[in-house]
C-alpha cells in the first residue's frame, strides 16, 4: 500500500486534517514554554484533562465540552496558586496535576460503567477521531493560532525579557495567563492525538529539535512547526501499516527527529 | 523627539521602597529637566538600582509618587519615549533563539497598538542604529554567540531604536574594556549635547562620570547629596 492508497481512508484524511493543525499549535507554544522553563504545565493540564474527561462521561457530557473549559481554569489556578501561596510554579503543577488524576480516578470508581472510555484517553487514538473533533480541533487551532500571530512582539518580549517588557508598558501578567490559557485548549486537542500520557511531549520535543539549529525566534517556530507536521504524518503513516498505536509512534518519530537533529548539531553539520 | 528642554521630564516626591517592611529607600524627592546629564552614585546596596526600578514602575512604592514627563506614574503610558538599558541582563533568556535584528525591532514594536507588525520603515529604523553603534553585521547572529560587549551594544540599540526623550543606564560600562567604555560615554555625551537626550546614568566610574554629567546624585538609601 502507498501514500496515495492510505489517503483514500476517510479515517485517515481527518487523523491528517486534526494532527496537522494541533502539530502545528504544539509546536509554536511549545516553543514559548520551553524557552519559559514551563514545559511540564502540559503534563499538568493534561492530568487535569483526565479528571474533566471523567466527570463528562460520569454526567454523559460530551468530554472536550467539559475538558476544554476545566483545564482552562486549571491552567489560571496553577498561576494564582504559585502568586498567592508564594510556592514555585512547578509545585502549583503538581498540586492541580494530582487533584486532577485522583478526580478522574474516583470518578471512575464509582461509575463502574466508563473505565474502557476514559482509559482510551490515556494514550489517544488519532485514526478514531469523530467529525465532531476534527471540526472542534480545526476551529480551536485556528483560533489559538490567530491569537498566539496577534500577541507575537509582546510574547517574544515577555518570553526574552520580561523586565524589559515591563518597561515597554507590555502586561506581562496578561501575557502569562494568556500563554497558560492556550497551553490549556492545546492539551485538551493532543489528548485524541497521543492521550494524556504523551500530550507534553507533543509540546516539548518539536521545539526542542527547532532550538538545535540555532536559528531566530521565527525561524526556530518554523523549523519546529515542519518537525511537528512530519512527525504527524510519518507517525499516522507508520502506526498504520505497521499496525502499532498511533499516539505513541508519532512521540517515537519526534524523539527519533530530535536525536537526528542533536547529531548533525555535533557533526557541526548545522553550523551551531 | 519631542521639544522637553528645561521642562520636569522627571519628578519624585518622598519616594519610598520597602522589601519585606525593611526600609530600602527612604524619601527620595528629584526633579530631573529635559536635556540633563544626570550621575547617580552611591555605595553597593545603596538603592541606586532599586531608585532606577521604582522609576520605571518595575517595584511597587511603599510611600511617595512618581512624574513622567508630568504624567503620574499610573497614568502614563508614552513608554516609548524611555530607553532603558538594565545593569545585567539578568532577566534576559540568553537561550532564547533571537538574533540581533530581532531583539532590537523589541525596543520598537513593544509600545505599540495590536495587532504589531514589522514595517519597511522599522526594518530601516533597525539598520540605521546597527550602523550607528557599528554591529551591522552581527544583525542576522544569534544574540547568545555574541560576546559581553557585543551584546551590551545590542541592548543599547534596543534602547536607542525608538529615539527615546530619557535614557537610563544602570552602570551600562562594566561589560565594556577601557577603549569600549571610552567610545560608549563619548557616544552617549554627544546624543546628550547633540541630540537634547536626557540621560541618567548609574555608575561607579566616578573620573568618567564627573566630565560629561550637569548633576550628580549620591544615593544611601535616601538622597545625600544633590
Amino acid at each position: 500500500m502507498n501514500i496515495i492508497d492510505l489517503l483514500q481512508y476517510y479515517f485517515i484524511q481527518k487523523a491528517f486534517l486534526a494532527g496537522a493543525f494541533v502539530a502545528v499549535i504544539c509546536s509554536v507554544l511549545g516553543l514559548f514554554l520551553v524557552l519559559r522553563k514551563m514545559s511540564l504545565i502540559g503534563d499538568g493540564l493534561s492530568h487535569v484533562s483526565f479528571g474533566a474527561i471523567a466527570l463528562g462521561l460520569f454526567f454523559g457530557i460530551y468530554p472536550y465540552y467539559l475538558a476544554v473549559p476545566l483545564v482552562m481554569l486549571a491552567s489560571i489556578l496553577i498561576i494564582k496558586i504559585s502568586e498567592k501561596a508564594k510556592v514555585y510554579g512547578d509545585a502549583a503543577i503538581g498540586i492541580i496535576s494530582a487533584v486532577g488524576i485522583s478526580g478522574g480516578v474516583i470518578l471512575a470508581s464509582i461509575s463502574k460503567g466508563f473505565n474502557v472510555d476514559l482509559f482510551s484517553y490515556l494514550f489517544g487514538n488519532i485514526l478514531a477521531i469523530s467529525n465532531t473533533e476534527v471540526v472542534l480541533s480545526v476551529l480551536l487551532s485556528i483560533i489559538v493560532l490567530a491569537t498566539i500571530s496577534f500577541f507575537y512582539w509582546d510574547l517574544f518580549s515577555a518570553t526574552f525579557d520580561e523586565e524589559y517588557a515591563k518597561v515597554s508598558g507590555i502586561k506581562t501578567n496578561m501575557m502569562n495567563i494568556l500563554i497558560t490559557l492556550l497551553t490549556a485548549v492545546t492539551v485538551v486537542l493532543s489528548v485524541k492525538m497521543v492521550g494524556i500520557m504523551l500530550v507534553s511531549a507533543l509540546l516539548i520535543l518539536p521545539a526542542v529539535t527547532a532550538l538545535q539549529f540555532g536559528k531566530g525566534f521565527e525561524a526556530s517556530m518554523f523549523i519546529g512547526g515542519v518537525v511537528s507536521l512530519l512527525s504527524v504524518f510519518i507517525g499516522i503513516t507508520t502506526s498504520f501499516l505497521l499496525d502499532v498505536p498511533t499516539g505513541a509512534t508519532i512521540v517515537m518519530v519526534n524523539a527519533l527527529m530530535f536525536v537526528f537533529a542533536l547529531l548533525l548539531k555535533k557533526t557541526k553539520f548545522l553550523n551551531v | 523627539m519631542q521639544q522637553i528642554k528645561m521642562e520636569n521630564i522627571l519628578e519624585t516626591k518622598n519616594l519610598s521602597v520597602a522589601y519585606e517592611k525593611i526600609d530600602v529607600l527612604n524619601h527620595i524627592s528629584i526633579s530631573i529637566k529635559g536635556g540633563d546629564f544626570v550621575g547617580i552614585i552611591g555605595p553597593n546596596g545603596g538603592g541606586k538600582t532599586t531608585l532606577i526600578k521604582a522609576i520605571l514602575g518595575l517595584i511597587p512604592l511603599s510611600n511617595g509618587s512618581v512624574k513622567l514627563f508630568g504624567k503620574d506614574i499610573k497614568e502614563f503610558k508614552e513608554w516609548n519615549r524611555i530607553g532603558y538599558l538594565p545593569q545585567k541582563h539578568s532577566t534576559v533568556n540568553l537561550l532564547f533563539p533571537a538574533t540581533v535584528e530581532e531583539v532590537v525591532t523589541l525596543g520598537l514594536l513593544s509600545q505599540r497598538k495590536w495587532p504589531k507588525r514589522v514595517s519597511l520603515d522599522d526594518k530601516n529604523k533597525v539598520t540605521e542604529i546597527l550602523k550607528t553603534l557599528g554591529i551591522l553585521e552581527l544583525r542576522g547572529k544569534m544574540l547568545s554567540i555574541l560576546s559581553g560587549g557585543q551584546q551590551q551594544r545590542v541592548f543599547l540599540a534596543r534602547a536607542l531604536v525608538s529615539s527615546p526623550d530619557m535614557l537610563i543606564f544602570d552602570e551600562p560600562s562594566t561589560a565594556l574594556d577601557t577603549k569600549s567604555r571610552e567610545s560608549f560615554f563619548d557616544f552617549i555625551r554627544r546624543l546628550n549635547k547633540e541630540g537634547g537626550v536626557t540621560i541618567i546614568l548609574i555608575t561607579h566610574d566616578t573620573s568618567q562620570v564627573n566630565n560629561y554629567v550637569s548633576k550628580l546624585l549620591y544615593i544611601d538609601k535616601e538622597l545625600v547629596e544633590q
